[in-house]
């Protein structure tokens, strides 16, 4: 047999008409204090989490002097990949903290240092020693040795490191990804 | 019978659901709307299927820099049937994404978005931005050297946002340059924030549905009046309407049925997409592209002249998504016909067709010079049988200076320029050294890295082209003088005589 029970049968408040109810005015004010506590508790809890979830928003920084290797590994008038690790790096990036960059040296410790993004869109640009030339494989970009516009949409060059030779060894600026608004 | 029903009557008895759900199943919807209101219930029933596919992924899947490619394999080659939920997952989306814009264009054309549905029309513009938004994280968490690059391209796009862009870049990958911390937040974005959006706007959505109807399949004249068309409608599909269930809900049913069926032979056939080379940085002999509903933007971007791409960037998706949510306040009267709307019809078409194109052009994508045409393809045989040792040379230097990566010779190269097979008819001798040191017209200028003599050699193999070798070679016979082709230079003893 089918248990006889109906939420509908249950008292509705509404019908039970006026009761002992607190003074209106006393409502008021626990709804208000509720709601005032509520209120304060809500920033403090949220100034934390807003902190947490927006710091790594930065408009500059982030940059560090990295090796890239001796001096004497880069032969001279000739275009090389370079390979950084990532200064700003967590054990769990693995490989994808290894950045690739193109370490031109034209004479002496004569060097250039470009990143290795299209300045259009980002995507990895090839060298080509035969033809000496940069080209992108996106959307078809191309610059020059010195890493001046040559052809296709990028609006500017490839972007140059910040370099410096210490002990032999030399040395970039990096460790932030290189957009239009922020690189030299 | 005996059994079950007093377990369905105990059941019952506390969650009264003939009350409750009993009167929104059984809502009377026009008896007109067929076959084309099916679209809505596919996109949710693939939805709800993504979601537990999605689980089952997250079970395996490591959100690790590091590691998520391995998993990703491990995936495809270890886990048992881990390649056919991966194939259901990548599928179930590219369906998702077409079932939903087809419903999308049918409320267009349907006039559905009109009064008094505007709210649901904004749900769902908002519910299609969400789900792009999965698409794009997708592609992300499936840690290859596209989804690499794609972020990188991503970034390269947020970076231009005015003031803000640095600022935002650093923000969506969680650090100055892609890494870990990039990987975990679209693993966040996709896992948690956008869908659970999206449920929320599903639920906002379907009450909208309830509350508001769903559209009257319109008759060509029979114009929206807003002073009484809820009235109108009431009286209607009271009248003439037919129950959701079980009348609509079983055509709604036989299409979920098939989609379904679609995406498992789509999964069982072609199986999981990538993951497409390790996204090591230091790899950089790839050629980054996006998964199909992308595709139409990388083509727009190869395409654009420089000096709009910043506004198309940034702001035409902004004022698009405005111009969709307006929609309804711009036009949320009158006819709803798609007879009577000429515009609307132009519009889609004009949507469809460069959509179309766009997309057929990516997948050729002219623009993108071929890396490795120079090395790996041969030089047609025609072009140097025949030829003097200059032209030989000029051949060689065509090849070796990766002429070929932009231009075509037999149609295999790149196409960013145009094909040198009968270069000879639009250019002179003059022309094309000019051409060739100079550059111009998006070719660079190859002045610094060509010496005189592999100039002149270039010029000398490029004046033989008229375009006629291939031809001549279809044709079996040749038509075309050519001092190269004599053995000995030509003999005129009576000049001899002359002197």
């Amino acid at each position: 047999m089918p248990e006889q029970f109906d939420y509908r049968s249950a008292p509705d408040p509404a019908m039970l008409g006026p009761g002992p109810t607190p003074e209106p005015s006393r409502r008021g004010f626990l709804f208000w204090l509720g709601a005032g506590i509520n209120a304060i508790v809500a920033v403090l809890i949220a100034i934390p989490v807003v902190g947490y979830i927006f710091s790594s928003w930065k408009q500059g920084g982030s940059q560090k002097w990295v090796s890239l290797g001796e001096v004497k590994d880069f032969p001279e008038d000739q275009t090389r990949l370079g390979k950084y690790r990532n200064p700003f790096t967590t054990p769990w990036d693995g490989y994808t903290a290894n950045t690739p960059c193109w370490v031109r040296r034209q004479k002496g410790e004569t060097f250039t240092v470009f990143a290795i993004n299209c300045t259009h869109l980002g995507c990895p640009v090839r060298w080509f020693p035969e033809s000496s030339l940069f080209m992108c494989p996106c959307h078809g970009g191309v610059y020059y040795a010195d890493g001046s516009h040559a052809a296709g949409p990028p609006p500017r060059g490839l972007y140059p490191y910040e370099m410096r030779i210490r002990n032999g060894n030399l040395e970039i600026k990096a460790g932030r990804l290189p957009t239009l608004q922020q690189t030299p | 019978m005996t059994i079950i029903q007093p377990i369905i009557d105990w059941f019952e008895a506390r969650l009264g659901l003939k009350d409750t759900l009993g009167p929104t199943m059984s809502h009377a919807v026009p008896r007109s709307a067929k076959w084309w209101y099916v679209f809505g219930s596919m996109t949710l029933m693939l939805f709800m299927l993504q979601i537990m596919t999605g689980i089952c992924l997250a079970l395996v899947y490591v959100p690790s820099a590091d590691e998520a490619y391995a998993s990703l394999e491990y995936l495809n080659y270890d886990q048992t049937m881990g390649w056919f939920l991966r194939a259901l997952h990548v599928w179930g989306s590219h369906l998702m994404i077409a079932m939903m814009s087809i419903h999308m264009l049918q409320v267009f054309l349907f006039g559905a978005f009109k009064y008094p549905r505007e709210l649901t029309w904004i749900v769902g513009v908002l519910l299609f931005v969400c789900t792009l938004g999965m698409g794009f994280t997708g592609q992300v968490l499936r840690w290859d050297q596209d989804a690499y690059w794609g972020m990188s391209v991503g970034m390269a796009m947020g970076g231009r946002v005015p003031w803000i862009g640095p600022g935002l870049v650093q923000f969506v990958l969680g650090g100055p340059i892609i890494g870990g911390e990039s990987l975990s937040r679209f693993f966040a974005l996709h896992v948690f924030v956008i869908p659970g959006s999206l449920i929320a706007l599903i639920g906002v959505h379907l009450l909208l549905v309830i509350k508001c109807g769903i559209n009257e399949t319109p008759t060509p004249g029979v114009l929206v009046d807003k002073a009484t068309y809820r009235e109108d409608y009431e009286r209607e599909v009271h009248k003439r309407g037919m129950p959701f269930f079980p009348n609509a809900a079983g055509r709604d049913l036989v299409a979920c049925g098939l989609v379904l069926a679609l995406l498992f032979l789509c999964a069982m056939l072609f199986g999981p997409a990538g993951p497409n080379g390790q996204p090591d940085p230091m790899l950089i002999h790839t050629a980054p592209r996006p998964d199909f509903w992308f595709q139409s933007l990388f083509a727009v971007l190869a395409l654009l002249p420089p000096y709009m791409e910043t506004f198309l960037i940034i702001g035409f998706p902004v004022l698009a998504a405005g111009v969709l949510i307006m929609l309804p306040f711009l036009s949320g009267g009158g006819e709803k016909h798609w007879r009577r709307r000429p515009i609307a019809v132009l519009f889609v078409v004009m949507l469809m067709v460069s959509l179309g194109s766009l997309t057929y052009l990516a997948y050729k994508a002219p623009w993108s010079p071929v890396m490795n045409a120079w090395s790996a393809l041969p030089t047609p045989v025609e072009y140097v049988r025949g030829r003097s040792p200059l032209e030989l040379q000029g051949a060689m230097v065509v090849q070796n200076k990766q002429c070929r990566n932009c231009h075509a010779l037999d149609g295999k190269g790149g196409h960013r320029g145009p094909a040198l097979d009968d270069v000879a008819t639009r250019l002179n001798s003059d022309q094309i050294i000019r051409q060739v040191i100079q550059g111009g017209g998006n070719m660079p200028a190859y002045g610094k890295n060509l010496s005189p003599s592999e100039t002149k050699a270039v010029t000398a193999f490029l004046m033989t082209m008229h375009g006629q070798d291939m031809h001549e070679l279809a044709e079996g016979y040749s038509m075309t003088p050519r001092a190269t082709q004599q053995d000995v230079p030509p003999f005129f003893p009576e000049r001899l005589d002359e002197q």
